[in-house]
């Protein structure tokens, strides 16, 4: 593994359209259910051992070669809100592009032609870390860290909250990371039938309220 | 690894000139500028002065609302699905510049359903002087300003004013009420931009955008020559 190029895969300069989504954040914030920074580490806690441990180990099995069109059905069994699947699938089309011209590979090709309009982000980004010679560990990592980064980089903006804080907020949070991308990595070893399905029903409500917004600042 | 050979099949980042049947795509012009400066307005002429002749489509950079693309449809300057709004998780200048994903995204999902076009027209959300779009989303860009917004913005410079293809001044009728000094905005342009193009408008007039209009064709005819 090169672990330079998890590094360019797992930046948040990565063009892959993450900028313009809260995971979350922007309706948690209007309800004021994230007010400071303590509130912040207790969302991205309860998203990355969720939605993140979830999406972890469809990236670490796409990573590990299974077979990515099964994996994007697993996904949208995993993904029971409509605004949460446009969302995964519109990710999942800019990540391509951006892993298309980063590590072009025969299987992102595949994907890219089966998928015109976008397999689930985790898969995509899966399939990169495999373009990109990284393992399934590698893969799990990334998308634990951006489950927790993007909702922390769109509380600064939201609440204009002290960036350095929201930072130790992820470094706080790097032992549970490590722990999620661990039993990701390993459960996708354990082939499909033992893909985690957990998530996070709050999550799934707000999102489909904050697609509907008519003001909003976030995509998601 | 075999990262040098991204342009077999279709094109991975759709900065390719030609579409996949050999002909020029759609030319690509980017308009940026601050907030209140006549962006959305000068779209909107554009559009009507140029929609018998060209296949246009448009795509809106809205902060945080529809309000542009809302004002396009509104004034049915062309037809709803000629126009798509792109959402920027309040930074602007982020999605025409850094990560340009989701305006790619716009711009092929316009050429896929309403094409094949002529001209897509990218709109910027209002933002700093410092905003630009990248070459990988547009192929040449406007910068609008106005006379309100301070005759001292040409001197300033910064990035807009001075590398833009097209600076346009725009609410050149407003210039007698807030004090603005056109002669020196246009000499400070100058200063800033060398032999880049300049244009002074005021789009309440009859065929205000005019110039804008006879340098886009310059560029049109250029692309497609």
């Amino acid at each position: 593994m090169s672990r330079a190029a998890l590094l360019v895969l797992a930046d948040g300069r990565f063009p892959a359209g993450g900028h313009a989504h809260s995971g979350g954040a922007e309706p948690a914030v209007k309800a004021g259910r994230i007010r400071d920074a303590q509130d912040l580490a207790a969302f991205c806690r309860g998203r990355l051992h969720t939605a993140g441990l979830t999406a972890a180990a469809l990236a670490a099995a796409a990573a590990l070669g299974l077979d990515p069109l099964r994996l994007d059905e697993a996904a949208d069994a995993r993904t029971p809100s409509p605004a949460l699947r446009a969302t995964a699938r519109r990710l999942g089309r800019q990540m391509m592009r951006a892993a298309r011209a980063s590590w072009p590979s025969p299987e992102l090709e595949a994907l890219a032609a089966a998928r015109p309009r976008g397999a689930h982000q985790p898969v995509v980004l899966g399939l990169a870390a495999r373009s990109a010679g990284l393992g399934p560990e590698d893969a799990a990592h990334c998308v634990a860290y951006e489950t927790v980064s993007g909702p922390a980089t769109a509380v600064v903006r939201l609440l204009s909250l002290n960036p350095f804080d929201a930072t130790a907020v992820l470094a706080r949070l790097a032992p549970e990371m490590d722990e999620v991308a661990r039993r990701a990595a390993e459960a996708a070893r354990g082939g499909f039938g033992e893909l985690p399905a957990a998530s996070a029903p709050l999550l799934d409500i707000t999102a489909e309220a904050h697609a509907a917004w008519p003001v909003r600042l976030f995509a998601s | 690894m075999h990262i040098d050979h991204s342009h077999e099949g279709p094109a991975a980042v759709s900065a390719d000139a030609t579409r996949p049947d050999g002909r020029r795509r759609a030319l690509r012009v980017g308009l940026g500028g601050p907030v209140g400066s006549g962006k959305t307005a000068t779209v909107a002429a554009l559009c009507r002065a140029l929609r018998t002749e060209l296949s246009i489509a448009v795509v809106t950079n809205d902060i945080y609302t529809r309000e542009d693309a809302e004002f396009l449809l509104r004034n049915a300057v062309l037809p709803p699905e000629r126009i798509q709004a792109v959402e920027t998780g309040a930074c602007p200048h982020t999605a025409i510049r850094d990560d340009i994903s989701a305006n790619l995204e716009a711009v092929e999902d316009l050429e896929e359903a309403v094409g094949p076009l002529d001209l897509i027209l990218v709109e910027s959300g209002g933002d700093n002087l410092t905003a630009t779009f990248s070459k990988g989303l547009v192929d040449a860009q406007i910068f609008v300003i106005d006379v309100a917004g301070g005759d001292d913005i040409p001197r300033k410079g910064g990035p807009g004013v001075t590398t833009a293809d097209l600076l346009v001044i725009n609410k050149t009728d407003l210039a007698p009420y807030v004090g603005s000094d056109l002669d020196r905005m246009a000499r400070d342009a100058a200063a800033q931009r060398g032999e880049l193009p300049v244009v002074f408008t005021s789009l309440k007039g009859e065929d205000g955008v005019g110039p804008v209009v006879d340098w886009l064709r310059e560029q049109l005819a250029g692309w497609v020559a």
